[in-house]
């Protein structure tokens, strides 16, 4: 009984922190369907500046977390309006190749000015304390996650679905020319939109920072990670990712309890089985 | 094939041929090591710690100057690995080599070596079996079966009787997870479990989980540095395993590059090992000062006293033969030093180093508000002990 629910409970844990860090992705390449590589740089970028303001400039977490997603969002702009404007119309392949060179450009950048070892964000003692659970015990930072993914799935859910700005979203990306010509103005839009999902990496590279650390490599290190989640939840489907990223945390988190000797190779077996039956992943619509 | 052997056979002759004619010549060493990539680092601190020794010990040994190339590995990658072994000792016409982070990159060389009768000094990569493959091999770093099976002799006579291994599963790790094993069950211990993770894993808790439902006396661990074992410590330390009474045996791990990340988490960490930038000597002191000095940003491991000691091996061997490289190697079987790390010998047979290992726990020092690796005491001086396994 314990077992099921320690699986449970980490299983979620996990698939939240998976979730966090691929959010943004779902809104770059599932929504206005860019496929960006460099996503992870965001994260790192994010994660980047907030150890900086603690660790360079004092200051505390709480006000250096918003900084460090603001300065993500600050520098997303102008690189939406000056680069990945001419990337939404390049082909797949053009568009893999630029993103990663981006990512390689924020990788060496990173490198250059921190160096090539751990980032490391100082938590808050409230944060870094743990919670009985009577039969075990859960880091509070972990229920902070949980909860903040929460908050972004229905805050998402809202914005998409529920107001103009989401409609418009909706018909730029499906149809762009369309769409301004009946006069929505898909620049500002599409800048808009980027400009969240940037903001959403940084979010999640740092809270996930405890789980999945910040380094200069860590766009490539979990550059899979993220992938699959958007893959698995199938394009253009937040709700998919997020169930997605659920059942990968609880699936990856069940085989390392119930059989750890087989390592990673039954979690990729599971997904390319899953994959080869459902292409377009869960809630994936067909383009 | 064919042609790289041909030119490889014209290059030996070369080399042979400078030998003979080589005196007071300058000698070339080639440095082989990551300086791109994610273990940039590693070659960032042996280049440090050559310029350090330089600084101190002069660019001349003996009658000759010695003159260091750097080649960039990148990471794991035994093919590039030798192709700029090949380079080294062809376009340059290299004398010794040194570096090689990796074990297999290290590996890969070995029969560059015999025939170029070129040696080569071995700054970091760990697996025993290396040295067995050439003749023309030396290690200044550490074997993990010279720091693992001291560590589990150690644990056994502290108390710990029931140990759980969790170790990454890649080649380290194993190694690593073997010595423990026969050592500690030598002893007299008992292994509960042993748990192999996944390169791959970023999410420690399951593992961490099942360690505390055993309730051991302490776990025993190995992990890559960076990320895994940061990771791996936290989750430990939030896992209330600690207040369980179960102790945290590593070796690596509580390294300095990355120590400071770990924050207030890392304090009370037990590992066992050849080197803590706080080891209390006047040559210690005098090491890391030069390399501050020179090198603000510099931090001193394993990885830059490695170095700094198989620069010295380098130099003893140009003073006692020149370019000349069976009897370079043979003349520093058996040499004795005193290192910043403590005293070595260059074992005849393993030609690696034997040395000193120290148990030591992590604390914050009270001068500098840093957290360090203090030394509590020598457990064992030893040879590659994986040797003959």
């Amino acid at each position: 009984m314990s077992l099921l629910l320690n699986i449970l409970i980490d299983g979620v844990a996990y698939g939240m922190v998976l979730f966090m860090i691929s959010v943004g992705l779902s809104v770059t390449m599932g929504l206005m369907r860019v496929i960006n590589l460099a996503h992870g740089g965001f994260a790192l970028i994010g994660g980047a500046s907030c150890h900086w303001l603690i660790a360079e400039q004092g200051m505390s977490f709480w006000l250096a977390a918003p900084l460090g997603v603001a300065a993500v969002v600050a520098l997303a702009w102008p690189l939406e309006r000056l680069i990945y404007r001419r990337i939404y119309g390049f082909g797949d392949l053009q568009q893999v190749l630029a993103t990663i060179g981006l990512t390689f450009l924020i990788i060496a950048t990173v490198n250059r000015l921190f160096g090539s070892s751990l980032l490391a964000l100082t938590l808050p003692d409230v944060l870094a304390q743990s919670v009985d659970l009577g039969f075990r015990t859960l880091p509070l930072h972990r229920l902070i996650v949980i909860g903040a993914g929460i908050v972004v799935i229905a805050g998402l859910w809202l914005l998409i679905d529920r107001t103009r700005f989401g409609i418009r979203l909706r018909a730029a990306v499906d149809n762009r020319a369309t769409a301004s010509a009946i006069g929505i103005n898909t620049g500002l839009i599409y800048s808009a939109t980027f400009c969240l999902g940037a903001g959403l990496a940084a979010v999640g590279g740092i809270l996930g920072a405890e789980m999945l650390p910040i380094e200069a490599y860590y766009p490539l290190r979990y550059m899979v990670l993220f992938l699959i989640v958007v893959a698995v939840g199938g394009m253009g489907s937040i709700s998919g990712s997020f169930a997605a990223a659920i059942a990968l945390g609880v699936l990856d988190t069940a085989t390392r309890y119930l059989v750890p000797d087989f390592g990673t190779i039954f979690f990729y077996a599971c997904i390319i089985l899953f994959l080869a039956l459902r292409p377009n992943g869960l809630w994936g619509r067909t383009a | 094939m064919k042609s790289s052997f041909f030119r490889f056979s014209a290059a030996a002759t070369l080399l042979l041929s400078t030998a003979v004619a080589g005196q007071a010549e300058t000698i070339k060493v080639g440095v082989v090591a990551p300086f791109s990539g994610p273990f940039a680092l590693y070659g960032k601190q042996f280049q440090e710690a050559i310029e350090v020794y330089q600084a101190q010990h002069g660019t001349s040994a003996g009658e000759h100057d010695i003159e260091f190339i750097y080649k960039d590995s990148g990471g794991p990658n035994p093919d590039q690995a030798r192709s700029l072994t090949q380079e080294l000792l062809i376009k340059e016409q290299v004398d010794y080599l040194a570096g090689y982070v990796f074990t297999p990159n290290a590996l890969s060389v070995a029969p560059l070596l015999d025939q170029s009768e070129t040696p080569l000094v071995i700054f970091n990569a760990a697996t025993s079996a290396i040295n067995a493959q050439s003749d023309f091999y030396l290690r200044t770093s550490y074997t993990l079966w010279q720091v693992s099976a001291p560590l589990a002799e150690w644990a056994y006579e502290q108390g710990i009787r029931d140990v759980v291994t969790t170790v990454t599963d890649y080649g380290p790790g194993i190694d690593a997870e073997n010595a423990f094993v026969t050592a500690f069950e030598e002893a007299g211990g008992t292994i509960l479990d042993s748990i192999r993770m996944p390169l791959s894993t970023s999410d420690f808790t399951p593992f961490i989980q099942s360690i505390r439902e055993q309730s051991p006396d302490a776990l025993f661990t190995f992990l890559p540095g960076g990320p895994p074992t940061f990771g791996f410590t936290k989750t430990y330390n939030e896992n209330g395993l600690r207040e369980e009474g179960i102790m945290f045996l590593g070796t690596a791990e509580t390294e300095e590059s990355n120590l400071q990340g770990f924050g207030d988490a890392g304090i009370g960490l037990t590992t066992a090992y050849h080197y803590s930038a706080d080891h209390d000597s006047e040559l210690n002191r005098e090491f890391i000062a030069k390399n501050v000095e020179m090198h603000p940003d510099a931090v001193t491991n394993w990885a830059t006293i490695g170095a700094y000691d198989g620069t010295h091996v380098i130099y003893e061997m140009v003073k006692n033969a020149g370019a000349d490289g069976p009897a370079a190697v043979e003349s520093v079987l058996g040499l004795e030093w005193e290192s910043p790390r403590g005293p070595l010998t260059m074992d005849p047979e393993t030609r690696t180093v034997i040395q000193n290992v120290y148990i030591r726990e992590v604390e914050r020092d009270e001068d500098s508000g840093l957290l360090v690796n203090r030394e509590k005491g020598v457990i064992a001086t030893v040879g590659d002990l994986g040797w003959a396994e």
